[in-house]
């Protein structure tokens, strides 16, 4: 019984937790290539809140929240694609697959 | 009028995403004729904005489900005041875009990718307009992103891949903090339709933590001072008219969402201190760019800086919100101003830079001299920028500072105005160098079109000095959110 | 009421479109700019008195309204004084573009500054015909910005100084002056102008409100006018070229500013209500300091522009004086100083331009024996600078006579004392060039004497504006009862504010008080 209220909230929590990750290696490392993953990575932390979410409703699992996760995948694979490519492009022009320090922050 | 009522049945608002997008697919099959797809999806996408906005001032906001399915498993467009105004503006630069483009990028080899992109920006832009709830708006906001940043790359080179990826980058954090706070809403409230939410939302942990994310990942992409560091490089080495497309039209995206979600979806929270700090940071930005616009050494710099600076006018909005139950009218006016002068302020920086092969500042005076019709375009449109009489721009500085001082807040009035200064002084500056003396070059030859659409555009934005009360009754039918 | 609007607006346009027509022709295209220019400054001239005709004799009324905002409009609007600046400028436009052809003769870029000139006088005529505060507040930084590139129009590093001084002050003006128009327009709607003012209605416990209001005006209108202490702009634009500094310098933008001041003081707040706020005694005391201010630091200028431009400092403020006099007859006095002043000082900014274009003349002591070689043009200095100094019966007499007199009826008997050491200090700057100009004897040859042998001393294109200028001052004080005088025109502007059915009732009611 315990069990069944708890799951939605560990989801909930696990995916606040990876969020946080995410953004921490996001802003730390300065490979583009781990900056893409930690992206990926806070992408994942949202739908586990979002399925979290589906869980933790009355008369059953919401499939709302589950068609959200599904949409959201397809829209993460496409950006990270895209990321891909430009990082690729950046290693070309470049020669590092990292951003330069111009800026006061990156 | 009996055409007006034949209107009011008709459904635009699906065709203003269905047209660009078909564009674009047209554009990638037949790449050889792809301006001439460009070209016939900007008209034909100008001409049902503007049916839309007189279908929307006529008849008031039109709510469309996508195929008869209701929300939340189908979609659903919203056409209202706020929306059919956005659409009609990035409509009319569009169409200026596309033309200009037309010369800009004629006898350029991969010069389709331009309009592939370009029109699927174009039609991610709409559908966000029209987009009735959070989600959808995620999508969408992705798509823009998604687009622009292939856009910012197009240039090639290491400079524009380096800004296009730290721009792709900073993107993708913001739209995830904003994707974590629909989830917070849909956790909290179950539904996620902008005006169901807005009818729920009341003040609890959730929403505000919802708010806090969602805004401050829309305040990245806007390029609020400090967040800004992306936007000058991104804007200042895409080609002309990409740089009128991100700086006139995609800033104001990630505003407009903003102003959505405050306004239908978050009315019932307190600012509780958001608005002198949004405040602030908007007074940095107007600082800020301005102090750097005046030190840039290149036109496009400049003309980026000065975005910088314009967008801080653009977060007056929450020192407004509750101050002032019309103040949002006075700064989407402003945003629509400064889109329009933006637009053609871009252009014709990147008219210049063509005919003289560059854009040092310094270097620019033949050219400016040589290209009279150029040179006035920058200087009507950069009297828009500043904000001096008989463009779009004064019409919105006297709202901005008319909503201030009847709100009490005359702090940000002084902002406006202190703005305007510097304005003055960097627009002064970019026109300099045509007064020094020496001979006039008209330099490479350049299509004529590139001459006349940037010059069209700043004659708009003098008609836009006009056009304040028709905006403002526009705006006045625009679908506000929880008690209102 | 709207009738005829389009007359106005056609006023309007007389020198825009050729303005904006000149802009796209060739450098070489002299005869078509010549034409565009003169047709348009022409046509503008004979609009302006076909406009006379209209409303004085056939008691016609013209204005235009456009939407800009709800409940604000842009207004344009004939009424005495409009038309009062209206004419000024339109005549002496056509002057000066006679005088600019010949002296930018085979100077570059003339498209580019006839192109400006143009936007300038129809930014000029704008706002006098301005019909509220708003719309005057727009023609005056569409001058702002017209003004700039004329300032600049020499390219060099010094006039690129002088332009950036000139923007500083203007568009900081201009930033104020639309903070304190945007906070009337809230306090009292968007009123049009109106004799004795639109505000009696407001409650009295906005005193300090409409006082502030006030200051921030007259520092918005005050920067172009050339008030102390916002005056510093003025002698450093006048590296521009001579007749820029001729009409925009004497006419246009100080008298915009001074205009401004007279519309905020009559139309809009009201004299009466300005007396009530205790507000007309600051802005005299600062018209007075300006006016000795400016007059001393022409004394010790020795190039002759500077002292002309110093001169113009000290004259305008004569017209800021005799309307916060806050009399009638003061204000008589005020108002027509608006045109003796122009046109004297447009004379003598000619003749400068003469002197430097003909023989290389730029300061007061390479004068000496220039009467000899120039009599017409010096004697058109003279006629100029004595009507300056205030000796009857040229024009400036007349001015100073009303405003001693004005001072009087205002009980501020020693406002003529100050008028007094003006003229005296007035004397001080202008006796020794007209002395020398005249009486002394020049040894070795002029600086660079670029006009010699002809039959005239100069260019005709120079010479006859000059001349005609210089009539002009003479006959406004000389004829200065004839029904066309200028005098008599402010007389019956002045009656109609102050409500008199004939301006000499308020000196007799001065009189038995």
């Amino acid at each position: 019984m315990a069990a069944d209220v708890l799951t939605p909230q560990i989801y909930l929590l696990c995916g606040v937790l990876l969020f946080v990750l995410g953004l921490h290696a996001l802003v730390v490392r300065r490979h583009l290539l781990l900056k893409i993953l930690a992206v990926n990575v806070m992408g994942s932390g949202v739908f586990m809140v979002l399925l979290g979410v589906a869980a933790g409703g009355e008369g059953g699992v919401d499939p709302v929240p589950h068609a959200l996760v599904i949409t959201g995948i397809v829209v993460a694979v496409s950006a990270t694609a895209v990321a891909l490519v430009l990082m690729l492009r950046v290693k070309a022009a470049t020669g590092l697959a990292r951003l330069p320090r111009s800026g006061p922050e990156d | 009028m009996p055409w007006m009522d034949v209107m009011a049945d008709m459904a635009l608002a699906p065709w203003l995403v269905i047209l660009p997008l078909a564009g674009a697919l047209l554009a990638g099959l037949w790449p050889a004729a792809a301006r001439w797809w460009g070209l016939l999806t900007a008209l034909l996408t100008l001409v049902m904005a503007l049916l839309l906005a007189l279908q929307v001032h006529a008849h008031g906001p039109m709510i469309l489900d996508l195929g008869g399915w209701a929300p939340p498993l189908g979609i659903t467009l919203v056409a209202d005041g706020l929306a059919s105004l956005m659409l009609l503006m990035t409509a009319v630069v569009g169409l200026a875009i596309s033309l200009h483009a037309l010369g800009y990028l004629a006898g350029e080899g991969r010069g389709h990718w331009f309009w592939i992109l370009w029109l699927w920006l174009w039609a991610a832009m709409n559908a966000l307009y029209l987009s009735g709830d959070v989600f959808n708006l995620y999508v969408t906001l992705e798509l823009v992103v998604l687009a622009s940043v292939a856009l910012v790359a197009l240039a090639g080179g290491a400079a524009p891949l380096v800004a296009a990826m730290r721009y792709l980058l900073v993107s993708l954090l913001g739209s995830m903090a904003y994707l974590m706070g629909v989830a917070l809403l849909y956790g909290a409230y179950g539904v996620l339709g902008l005006q169901a939410l807005g009818a729920q939302v009341a003040l609890s942990a959730a929403p505000m933590l919802a708010a806090v994310l969602m805004t401050v990942g829309l305040l990245a992409k806007s390029a609020l001072f400090p967040l800004h560091v992306w936007l000058p490089p991104a804007h200042g080495s895409a080609p002309a008219p990409v740089s009128a497309a991100l700086s006139a039209l995609v800033v104001k995206v990630s505003f407009y969402l903003i102003l959505r979600l405050w306004l239908t979806v978050f009315p019932a929270l307190p600012l509780s201190g958001l608005d002198v700090l949004m405040g602030v940071l908007a007074a940095g930005a107007v600082l800020w760019g301005g102090l750097m616009a005046l030190r840039a050494p290149r036109l496009k710099q400049v003309v980026a800086y000065s975005t910088v600076a314009q967008v801080g006018y653009l977060f007056l909005l929450f020192p407004f919100l509750r101050a002032h139950p019309e103040g949002w009218k006075a700064v989407v006016f402003f945003a629509v101003a400064h889109g329009v002068a933006k637009a053609a302020v871009f252009l014709a920086a990147g008219t210049l830079q063509r005919a003289a092969g560059h854009d040092r500042l310094a270097d620019l005076g033949a050219v400016m001299r040589g290209r009279l019709k150029t040179s006035f375009a920058l200087g009507i449109a950069g009297a828009g920028l500043v904000g001096l009489p008989f463009t779009g721009g004064f019409i919105a500085k006297w709202l901005l500072v008319q909503t201030a001082l009847e709100a009490g807040l005359w702090i940000w009035a002084l902002v406006v105005l202190g703005g305007g200064l510097l304005a003055g002084a960097y627009v002064f500056r970019l026109l300099g160098p045509a007064f020094e003396p020496g001979p006039a070059d008209r330099g490479r030859p350049l299509p004529a079109v590139m001459e006349w659409v940037p010059l069209a555009l700043a004659l708009l934005t003098i008609g836009l000095g006009f056009a304040g009360t028709p905006a403002l009754s526009l705006l006045a039918r625009t679908l506000a959110g929880g008690g209102g | 009421m709207a009738t005829g609007g389009y007359m106005l607006l056609l006023i309007l346009l007389s020198s825009l479109l050729p303005g904006v027509a000149i802009f796209f022709l060739r450098e070489q295209q002299f005869a078509l700019r010549t034409a565009l220019n003169l047709g348009g400054a022409t046509l503008k001239f004979l609009l302006i008195i076909a406009l006379l005709v209209g409303v004085y004799r056939d008691g016609k009324t013209y204005s235009l309204s456009v939407n800009l905002l709800p409940g604000i409009d842009l207004v344009l609007a004939a009424d005495a004084l409009s038309l009062l600046f209206a004419t000024l400028s339109a005549v002496l436009w056509l002057v000066t573009t006679i005088y600019a052809i010949g002296y930018l003769e085979d100077s570059p870029n003339r498209s580019r500054f006839f192109g400006f000139f143009s936007l300038c006088v129809s930014a000029t005529v704008g706002i006098a015909f301005s019909g509220n505060l708003i719309t005057l507040l727009i023609f005056y930084e569409i001058l702002t910005l017209a003004t700039w590139p004329l300032v600049v129009h020499r390219g060099t590093a010094e006039s690129f100084r002088a332009g950036r001084i000139y923007l500083a002050y203007t568009l900081l003006g201009g930033a104020v002056l639309l903070g304190a128009v945007v906070w009337l327009t809230l306090l009292a709607g968007s009123e049009p102008f109106t004799a004795g003012g639109y505000l009696h209605h407001l409650s009295a416990d906005q005193g300090p409100v409409l006082i502030m209001i006030f200051a921030m005006l007259m520092a918005g209108f005050g920067v172009k006018a050339a008030l102390l202490p916002l005056h510093s702009w003025l002698p450093r634009a006048m590296v521009a070229p001579a007749p820029v500094s001729a009409l925009l310098h004497a006419v246009a933008v100080v008298k915009a500013g001074a205009f401004g001041i007279v519309r905020v003081l009559n139309d809009v707040y009201g004299v009466e209500l300005a007396a009530d706020l205790g507000v007309t005694l600051p802005l005299l005391l600062l018209a007075i300091m300006t006016i000795v201010y400016g007059s001393v630091r022409a004394v010790f200028a020795d190039d002759l522009k500077q002292r002309l431009a110093f001169s113009t400092v000290s004259q305008v403020s004569y017209i800021i004086l005799g309307v916060a006099l806050a009399g009638p007859i003061g204000a008589v006095g005020g108002l027509v100083h608006l045109v003796h002043q122009g046109v004297m000082k447009i004379t003598l900014f000619f003749c400068a331009g003469n002197f430097a274009e003909t023989l290389g003349i730029h300061r007061v002591d390479e004068m000496r024996g220039v009467g000899r070689r120039m009599p017409w043009t010096m004697t058109a200095f003279t006629l100029a600078a004595l009507g300056m100094i205030g000796i009857p019966p040229l024009a400036g007499f007349i001015s100073k006579w009303y405003l001693g007199l004005g001072a009087l009826e205002a009980g501020l008997a020693w406002v003529t004392v100050v008028l007094v050491v003006s003229s005296l200090l007035n004397a001080l700057y202008f006796l020794p060039p007209i002395l020398r100009g005249w009486f002394s004897r020049r040894e070795g040859p002029w600086p660079d004497e670029r006009h010699g042998g002809g039959r005239l001393e100069t260019h005709w294109m120079l010479l006859l504006p000059t001349m005609a200028v210089a009539a002009m001052a003479l006959g406004m004080g000389l004829l200065a009862s004839l029904t066309i005088s200028p005098l008599y025109w402010v007389t019956f502007i002045v009656e109609f504010e102050y409500g008199y059915d004939h301006i000499w009732r308020a000196i007799f009611e001065w009189e038995t008080p």
